[in-house]
């Protein structure tokens, strides 16, 4: 047992699972000889070569349409897109070709990719490197869209990850790269459908996933403080979502409330209002609340971001607010 | 190419035309739905190409994709005409179960990698292709087949980069039917000779007639012996013309009745069964008993299996969403 961060987690899924499969290649901008924006293949160019560790051009759309039709003949790729807001360029291949193959070829032929991507907020990177756009794949049929949240995930669900028959879209974060954990040394998978509880309580449900559960972390941390025992829910899997282990826990606590860093229209937060709606309506007290972004394209100045993006306070506030103590 | 080749490619591409034009018929009938684009005219491309690549031989094969227009590819590659037939009237038995439809029609068991509706998105599926042929080992290439009006799309331009830098044995056939659904090449694209564009990309690339089927053989044999050899990808342009429409719902408002005689006269199975003919292979009266053996499979076997064959059950609605029998390894459910 060890305590590594993130980008190690993902580095080390990486390089087992090329180990055990030469079918299995990663491909990406500057993932080669450079190691990697976020380091998650450093070294790996050296130990595989430039065959199985691909420096594409930038050319998002049509490299990862690339790694689709490798997958089609048995290649097991892993796609980096170095920020999510450029996998906007490739939408058509993944929305179009790789969450649809299966099913239009009537199961006859399947696309097992991988495309990680880091999907959120850093430091005063502005609008065209901040966006977060969970909900737009996780409303495609045909994909898989997961949010590890630390290093035991980040490692076990892209090992998973690579061997699955789906494609897969893994969702990280700018600022959870460094984070550290205690990981097993031995290799172990992850399952990726399930969400988890990641601390037990029962007075309120606090849903995130990604980032956002370390918001709901630490605000449940605060709300011990003033006497309200707060579950932490990590939805892990957007799509598909667990709303059986999301009914348990609101059946439990009676009060949820759920923290996206995106911004609230049409997003997950929404998503996960309605299915309670539809599952455990009469098992709420209190109204539902979301904590989410402002409605706004994120912007440069710090402090403006600051009051663009949700914070643990902010959850906190939030929490009270369900539990009627403001 | 030996007198008994010559003849059944000839009777191919007489079959494909009447396939092409019984789907016609069905779609008139209300027993097709949906968009349906035909090949009429632009055979020779495919046959004649197609007739060169590796096939035959099953998942060993070369690996052929290419867009909307995708009956008589698939065709040509080894799917069963029936099950095609199938998949345009929505059955069970179709090549996609009946879930794809007219623009999408799959035969992985013969490497036929799919019809695709969007313009230009086989480029980087095809390079994909030739880059599992490639790790693999094996050789095997990808052969790419899209009309003019997809080489306008980045996914081109990407493409053809990318397969160059990285050395793919990927052949493009670029069919230049001159239109791009309804809008003529030169009011579309700044240079009409498509084969040009890729010079840009330092790859090896060739222009050919494509209504005459051993025009078109003689210039593909060269260009897959190219690729095969592993000497990179090959983009082969043939000029030819589709007879039809872009698809059932056009009216072919943006072409005059003259130039499409002139096309006309140059219809690839009226140049090669004359050839035949003045060679002394064939008559006229065996390419009748030709085409009524064909309208005779066509109804008997091909027709009749469609009609007769049972639609999807609603209750598979949801079937190859997403793999069906997953190993709980990967997928859970989570231990809490």
């Amino acid at each position: 047992m060890a305590e590594i961060a993130y980008w190690e987690a993902i580095r080390r899924a990486h390089d087992e699972e090329m180990a055990n499969d030469r079918m299995v290649i990663a491909m990406g901008e500057d993932i080669g000889v450079a190691g990697g924006t976020y380091k998650a293949t450093l070294g790996l160019y050296d130990k595989y070569g430039e065959e199985r560790v691909i420096d594409t051009p930038i050319s998002e759309n049509s490299y990862t349409g690339i790694g689709i039709g490798a997958s089609m003949v048995g290649v097991r790729p892993i796609i980096e897109i170095m920020s999510i807001n450029f996998a906007l360029l490739a939408l058509d291949t993944l929305v179009n070709a790789a969450a649809k193959i299966r099913y239009m070829s009537g199961g006859r032929a399947q696309c097992p990719i991988v495309m990680r991507t880091p999907g959120g907020t850093a430091h005063q990177l502005a609008a065209q490197h901040s966006a977060r756009l969970a909900r737009m794949f996780m409303s495609t049929s045909g994909l898989r869209v997961v949010t590890p949240r630390g290093p035991i995930d980040a490692y076990g669900m892209l090992k998973s990850a690579v061997r699955c028959n789906d494609p897969v879209i893994i969702i990280e974060h700018e600022q959870m790269y460094n984070l550290k954990e205690e990981v097993p040394d031995e290799e172990f998978f992850r399952p990726l459908e399930g969400a988890e509880i990641v601390r037990e309580g029962s007075d309120i449900t606090l849903v995130g996933y990604n980032f956002s559960v370390h918001l709901c972390l630490e605000a449940a941390k605060r709300l011990q403080a003033d006497g309200i025992n707060a579950e932490v829910l990590d939805l892990r899997s957007l799509k598909p979502l667990d709303r059986e282990t999301i009914r348990k826990s609101v059946e439990k606590t009676h009060r949820v409330l759920i923290a996206e860093e995106d911004e609230a229209p049409v997003g997950v937060g929404a998503e996960i209002m309605a299915l309670i709606n539809e599952d455990c309506f009469f098992a709420l007290d209190a109204q539902p609340v979301r904590i989410h972004a402002a409605d706004v394209p994120v912007p440069y100045n710090a402090r403006l971001e600051k009051a663009a993006i949700p914070s643990a306070d902010d959850v906190y506030q939030g929490a009270l607010k369900v539990m009627g103590k403001i | 190419m030996n007198d008994a080749d010559k003849k059944r490619l000839l009777k191919e591409m007489i079959f494909f035309r009447r396939f092409e034009d019984r789907t016609f018929e069905a779609y008139m009938e209300r027993k097709i739905g949906g968009f349906l684009h035909l090949y009429s005219g632009q055979e020779a491309v495919a046959t004649g190409v197609l007739e060169k690549a590796m096939l035959g031989k099953g998942t060993d094969n070369d690996y052929v994709i290419t867009g909307y227009r995708d009956h008589v590819h698939a065709l040509k590659v080894g799917a069963p005409a029936r099950e095609v037939m199938a998949e345009l009237y929505g059955k069970e038995t179709g090549s996609s179960r009946g879930r794809g439809g007219s623009m999408h029609i799959f035969d992985p068991s013969v490497n036929f990698m799919g019809g695709y509706a969007l313009v230009g998105q086989p480029f980087p599926l095809a390079a994909g292709l030739a880059m599992g042929c490639k790790h693999k080992g094996t050789k095997q290439i990808a052969i790419c087949f899209l009309g003019d009006g997809a080489n306008n799309q980045g996914t081109f331009h990407e493409t053809m980069n990318m397969a160059k830098v990285w050395n793919l044995p990927v052949l493009f056939v670029c069919e230049n039917n001159g239109y791009a659904i309804g809008t003529h090449i030169d009011r579309s694209t700044a240079v009409r000779d498509q084969y040009k564009r890729v010079c840009a990309y330092d790859m090896q690339a060739s222009q050919h007639d494509g209504m005459d089927i051993e025009t078109v053989m003689e210039a593909a044999e060269k260009a897959i012996d190219f690729v095969r050899s592993g000497k990179g990808p090959y983009f082969i342009e043939f000029m030819t013309y589709r007879f039809r429409g872009h698809s059932m719902s056009d009216a072919k408002g943006y072409r005059t009745r003259e130039e499409e005689i002139e096309w006309e006269k140059r219809d690839p199975i009226k140049i090669f069964s004359k050839r035949l003919i003045e060679q002394g292979l064939i008559t006229e009266d065996d390419i009748k008993a030709m085409e009524k053996d064909i309208d005779d499979e066509m109804e008997n076997d091909i027709i009749k299996f469609s009609e007769e064959s049972p639609e999807p059950k609603v209750e598979d609605l949801h079937k190859y969403v997403l793999d069906d029998d997953p190993d709980p390894r990967w997928i859970g459910p989570l231990q809490q």
